[in-house]
C-alpha cells in the first residue's frame, strides 16, 4: 500500500485530497477531515483555495516558526496560525516563506499596477532626511564643521519640502 | 448621520436612476491600502488602531464624494444597525468581527464606502448598478490618489501595495459583479461553471461574499489574483469572463424556453402568485421568488420598469431591514409575516404576466 498522506495543517492522517488547477499549475492539498471542514473545503461556496494554500505553504516551512519581525514582533508561527502578516515590514522578514506562496496565488510575482508617486516621493525624502541627519552627527563628532554646515542647510530645505503633508 | 438616513436614502443599489440590466445586478471595485507606520489591524494594539482610525478619518475629509456622507464607528452601532449596513453591502461581514477602532465612511448615494481597520487599514469600495467597471475604476483611482496625498501607504516596488493577507498584495484590487444566473441554476450548470472560472483565477461566491450561499441565484464573481497584472488588465480579464457568463446564461434561458417552456412558465407564474398573495415568507423563499420574477422581466413576461423594484426588494426583504422597519423587537416568524405584507404591497400593482412572447401556443 502507498504511504498514507499526512494533513498539511496538523499532520494527522489525511483523508481529503484536493487538486485544483490555477494558471495551468496543479496544486495538491492533503487534509484530515477536521481541517478540511474548518478550512471550508466541504462548503464549495466558502472555499478559498488561496487561503488554504497560504496556510499549507506556511506549514511546510516548519523549522522557521521561531523567526520574528524586528519591527512588530510578529512570528512565523503567528503567520502560520492566521494566514495574515503583522505589519508591512513582515514582507521582507518572511520573504522566503511568502515568495513561493505568491507564485502559487498570483499571475506574476512583480507588481505591475498603480504606483503611489506622491506617497513614495515623501517617504523617499524622509529616508534621505534620516541619512543626512546621521551624516550631520558624524560630521560634528569628527569636527568637520564645514561639511556639517552644508548638511544642515540641505536638511533644512528637504524638511521644508516634506512638511507639505503626509501622515501615518 | 443615522442609520435611518441610510435606510431612507435614495441609494445607488436600491434607487439607481439608470435602467437596470438583465443578468448583471451590480458591480463593485475595492482597493486595500495600509499605512506604512502601523501594524495591520489584526496585529495592531487598540491604541494604534484608534490612531489609524483618526488619521484615516481626517484624510477622508478631503474626499469630496464622502463629505456629504455618513461616518460610523462600529463599536457605537448595535447589532441590527450593523446588519443593515451589511445587507446594503456597505460593510463586509469581516468588519462585524473587527476589533475596537473600526469605522466606515459612506458617501451620500451609498455608491462609495471606506472601511477602516477591517483586515487592512483601509478598504475603499465603489459600487454601481449594472456593468460599470470603467466608471468605477476611474472614481476609485481618483479617491485613492487624493488619499495618497495625505497618507503614506505601505508600498514596495517589487510587491506593490502591502496588505495583511498575501492574497491581496500588489494592486490590492478586487473587482466583482453580482450576477443573476437563474437559467444556469435551473439547468444545473453552476457547478461546472464554478470549476471552469476557478481555473482562470476567478472566484464565485454567494450574495454576501465568502461563505455565504447563493440565494436567489445571485452570485458574486470576482478576481482572485492581485499581483503581476495591472488594474486594467485584472478588470479586463474579469470582464471577459463575465461577458462569457452573460452569454452562457442567455443560452441556458433560451434552451429552457425551447425544451421546457411549460416548466418555466409554471415556476414564474407560481412566483408571481405567491409574491402577490402570501402571508408568510422566509427571506430565502422571498429571494428565490424575486429571482424568478426578475427572470420574468428579462423574458418580457413582466414590464421592464419592475426590475429596479425587484432589485431594491432583494435588499429590503433581508431580515435586518424587515426588523428595522418593524420598529419593535420581533421574532423570525413575525418577520416572515411582515416580509409577505411588504411584498404584497409592493406587487399589488404588478400587472398580470403576459406569456404571449414566450409561450403563445399553450
Amino acid at each position: 500500500m502507498a504511504e498514507s498522506l499526512k494533513c498539511q495543517v496538523c499532520n494527522k492522517a489525511a483523508t481529503v485530497h484536493l487538486t485544483q488547477i490555477v494558471n495551468n499549475k496543479i496544486h495538491k492539498v492533503d487534509l484530515c477531515e477536521e481541517c478540511a471542514h474548518s478550512k471550508g473545503v466541504t462548503d464549495p461556496d466558502g472555499l478559498s483555495l488561496a487561503d488554504l494554500l497560504t496556510q499549507t505553504t506556511i506549514a511546510a516551512g516548519d523549522g522557521e516558526a521561531g523567526i520574528e519581525c524586528d519591527v512588530c514582533g510578529f512570528s512565523a508561527a503567528d503567520f502560520r496560525r492566521s494566514g495574515r502578516l503583522g505589519c508591512p515590514a513582515c514582507y521582507s522578514k518572511f520573504e522566503s516563506q511568502i515568495r513561493p506562496m505568491l507564485k502559487n496565488m498570483h499571475r506574476g510575482q512583480r507588481h505591475e499596477g498603480k504606483v503611489p508617486e506622491r506617497s513614495l516621493s515623501r517617504t523617499g525624502a524622509r529616508h534621505r532626511l534620516g541619512d543626512l541627519e546621521r551624516c550631520l552627527r558624524d560630521a560634528i563628532i569628527d569636527e568637520r564643521y564645514e561639511d556639517a554646515a552644508g548638511l544642515r542647510d540641505e536638511i533644512r530645505t528637504l524638511a521644508n519640502n516634506i512638511d507639505g503633508g503626509g501622515r501615518g | 448621520m443615522s442609520i435611518a438616513a441610510i435606510v431612507n436614502a435614495k441609494a445607488e443599489l436600491t434607487h439607481g436612476r439608470r435602467p437596470k440590466a438583465p443578468v448583471v445586478l451590480s458591480t463593485r471595485i475595492r482597493l486595500a491600502r495600509n499605512l506604512e507606520a502601523y501594524p495591520f489591524p489584526g496585529w495592531a494594539k487598540e491604541s494604534q488602531r484608534r490612531e489609524i482610525l483618526s488619521t484615516c478619518m481626517e484624510a477622508l475629509e478631503s474626499v469630496e464624494p464622502l463629505q456629504q456622507g455618513s461616518v460610523f464607528q462600529l463599536e457605537k452601532l448595535n447589532k441590527l444597525e450593523k446588519q443593515i449596513l451589511t445587507e446594503r453591502h456597505l460593510i463586509s461581514r469581516e468588519l462585524l468581527d473587527a476589533k475596537d477602532g473600526a469605522g466606515v465612511v459612506i458617501s451620500g448615494n451609498q455608491g462609495c464606502s471606506v472601511m477602516i481597520n477591517e483586515e487592512d487599514h483601509l478598504r475603499i469600495q465603489m459600487m454601481a448598478n449594472g456593468m460599470k467597471f470603467r466608471q468605477l475604476w476611474k472614481g476609485i483611482d481618483a479617491i485613492d490618489t487624493i488619499l495618497e496625498a495625505h497618507l503614506d501607504f505601505s508600498f514596495s516596488s517589487e510587491m506593490g501595495y502591502l496588505t495583511a493577507c498575501p492574497t491581496n498584495v500588489g494592486t490590492g484590487l478586487r473587482a466583482s459583479a453580482m450576477m443573476h444566473l437563474p437559467g444556469m441554476v435551473l439547468a444545473n450548470q453552476m457547478e461546472k461553471v464554478v470549476r471552469a472560472v476557478n481555473q482562470l483565477g476567478i472566484a464565485v461566491r454567494g450574495l454576501f461574499g465568502e461563505g455565504s450561499d447563493a440565494g436567489g441565484s445571485i452570485f458574486q464573481i470576482s478576481n482572485q489574483q492581485t499581483l503581476g497584472e495591472s488594474e486594467k488588465s485584472i478588470i479586463g480579464r474579469l470582464t471577459n469572463v463575465l461577458n462569457s457568463l452573460i452569454e452562457q446564461e442567455s443560452n441556458a434561458r433560451e434552451k429552457m424556453l425551447e425544451s421546457e417552456p411549460l416548466k418555466l412558465c409554471d415556476k414564474i407564474g407560481r412566483a408571481y402568485g405567491i409574491l402577490k398573495q402570501s402571508y408568510m415568507l422566509t427571506s430565502s423563499e422571498a429571494m428565490n421568488l424575486l429571482s424568478l420574477l426578475r427572470l420574468a422581466v428579462d423574458l418580457k413576461v413582466s414590464p421592464g420598469r419592475w426590475r429596479s423594484v425587484i432589485d431594491r426588494l432583494f435588499i429590503e426583504s433581508q431580515p435586518g431591514h424587515i426588523q428595522y422597519a418593524a420598529k419593535e423587537k420581533i421574532d423570525a416568524g413575525q418577520r416572515d409575516v411582515l416580509r409577505a405584507r411588504l411584498l404584497r404591497k409592493e406587487f399589488s400593482s404588478l400587472p398580470p404576466l403576459n406569456f404571449d412572447k414566450v409561450n403563445g401556443s399553450y
